[in-house]
């Protein structure tokens, strides 16, 4: 990157914080609504120093992951089954389909009755975000592999199960990525939701932080942590997803 | 197996189509692609398959390939019946049909691996001598989407010549290329098969690159699908498809597509 171009970025994101200053200081609104970026800079240097962001941010990374891991790792291979069998597709496959558009905060109040205030609620809402995006990218990722990569790996010599797991996977691995990015979002975003409105006592999370902060009108608080969020939103894009979208604009050629 | 042997090509083997019938329902309706079509062709012979789309010259490669099955009549690769896809038939297509996840490299081997016998090692120095063959020895490491039309093809050559198969089978796999491509290829062709001699069945539209590579040309019309005339091709090898004799030898086959009168449009000149 050339020097100009972060010295823009710089200059803009700087330019957002005096802006931010500005307004804090005409006192338009009052302090409370709207706090110094001084004291949000502030709350979060002593929520580091005593340790409570962290310890909420490993609870909440935990639960993001475990959930999701268990998601992929479910959806896949059902999403290569119901790429493969018409009777799977049929019926699991258009359930998936179904589920999918329901946004899956909506399985918050449904796992709250069905495992009470629990870490396996948090984890069942997690897996419900990721599951049906990544059965849906796989499936379409499968259908959507060139006939002919089949024709040709069977005239090597290629059948069976070695033909699904040495062509059609790797082939579908372009729509795989993306099941897998969206799964993200949703599991995420649907993470977020379930943290804000129930506490569980077993870990407090993010979600938690932002819902007190709310309840105590620290406003900092919620800035702060909102801002944590993004962070973590932008670290896992980079680290969960860029190696996976290299490899993709390597060996398929695909924009970056 | 050693490496000696796997390199030292394999006999190239006699094909016997008998009384070969094959229907299938496409666009809503039934198409006769085969009807009753017979055809011996020789260890080592190379012979081209002509004839305007829907006649049922990629069908009958199919069949051969194992990757279609014909409803009557028998296909033996060297006696024995063919009842599926084997490794002693190689396919190359129109499409390369090259994995854009793996490198040049990995693409020859695929084959390779799931040929016993062979280690690691000895696979890649197999890989290798059949890119060097083609000319993309520098190419290895590759991806496909970083080549040309012509190197793609290149590869899938490397690629189904690799496990050593008695029979290649190519179904216009020169079809996509410009025309300055093409003609490298066909004394490419020409010179693989020379030295490493193999069973070809060559399929194409056209005539004059079905006169420069075959030693027969097999005229196919369709609906039904039948074999019209046959042509042995004479001239010295190694041809070049500029000359004189070649085109004379072309025109005289063209006129006999076209004095069918279903082919007089698509053959027009």
């Amino acid at each position: 990157m050339s020097l100009k171009r972060l010295l823009q970025i710089l200059g803009f994101f700087l330019l957002v914080f005096v802006i931010w200053e500005a307004l804090f200081l005409a006192r338009i609104w009052s302090p409370v609504l709207v706090p110094s970026p001084l004291s949000v800079g502030r709350y979060l240097y002593e929520a580091i120093m005593d340790g409570t962001l962290w310890a909420a941010t490993i609870v909440t990374m935990r639960r993001l992951l475990l959930g999701y891991l268990f998601g992929i790792a479910l959806g896949l291979p059902i999403g290569l089954l119901t790429a493969r069998f018409r009777f799977l597709s049929d019926t699991v496959g258009l359930l998936a389909l179904g589920l999918q558009t329901l946004p899956s905060v909506c399985w918050v109040p449904l796992a709250l009755l069905w495992f009470g205030q629990t870490e396996t609620a948090m984890f069942f809402v997690v897996v419900m975000g990721t599951l049906w995006s990544m059965i849906i990218a796989t499936d379409s990722g499968v259908r959507n592999v060139p006939p002919i990569y089949a024709r040709a790996a069977q005239t090597m010599g290629s059948s069976g199960f070695h033909v699904w797991l040495r062509v059609m996977l790797p082939a579908s691995l372009p729509f795989v990525v993306s099941g897998m990015k969206q799964g993200w979002a949703f599991a995420w975003r649907s993470l977020m939701a379930a943290e804000i409105y129930v506490t569980i006592l077993s870990g407090f999370g993010l979600g938690n932080l932002l819902h007190y902060g709310r309840e105590l009108n620290a406003m900092e608080q919620v800035i702060g942590i909102m801002f944590v969020i993004i962070v973590i939103g932008l670290l896992a894009d980079k680290i969960l997803f860029s190696p996976w979208e290299r490899l993709l604009h390597r060996r398929w050629g695909t924009v970056k | 197996m050693t490496l000696q042997t796997e390199l030292q090509d394999a006999a190239p083997s006699k094909l016997s189509v008998q009384h070969v019938s094959k229907r299938f329902r496409a666009g809503g309706r039934d198409v006769h692609a085969l009807d009753d079509v017979s055809l011996e062709i020789g260890e080592g012979e190379f012979i081209c398959l002509v004839g305007p789309s829907g006649c049922g010259k990629s069908t009958l490669l199919n069949i051969i390939a194992g990757l279609e099955k014909n409803d009557d009549g028998s296909v033996l690769t060297g006696g024995t019946p063919i009842t599926g896809p084997g490794r002693d038939r190689m396919v190359m297509f129109q499409e390369a049909a090259l994995f854009p996840w793996l490198d040049v490299l990995d693409n020859v081997l695929f084959g390779l691996k799931l040929k016993p016998g062979l280690s690691r090692s000895e696979r890649v120095e197999v890989a290798q001598f059949y890119l060097k063959l083609v000319g993309l020895e520098k190419f290895t490491k590759a991806y496909v989407h970083e080549l040309s039309g012509g190197m793609k093809q290149r590869v899938a050559l490397a690629r189904s010549l690799a496990p050593n198969p008695r029979v290649l089978l190519m179904d216009e796999p020169f079809a996509a290329l410009d025309a300055l491509t093409r003609e490298q290829f066909y004394g490419d062709l020409q010179q693989i098969w020379e030295q490493h001699r193999k069973t070809i069945v060559f399929v194409t539209h056209n005539v004059r690159e079905a006169v420069c590579l075959g030693d027969r040309v097999v005229l196919f019309t369709p609906h039904p699908g039948r074999i019209s005339e046959q042509f042995k091709i004479t001239l010295t090898r190694r041809r070049d498809i500029n000359s004189l004799d070649l085109a004379r030898d072309a025109l005289e086959i063209t006129a006999a597509l076209k004095g069918n009168r279903n082919l007089a449009a698509e053959y027009a000149i």
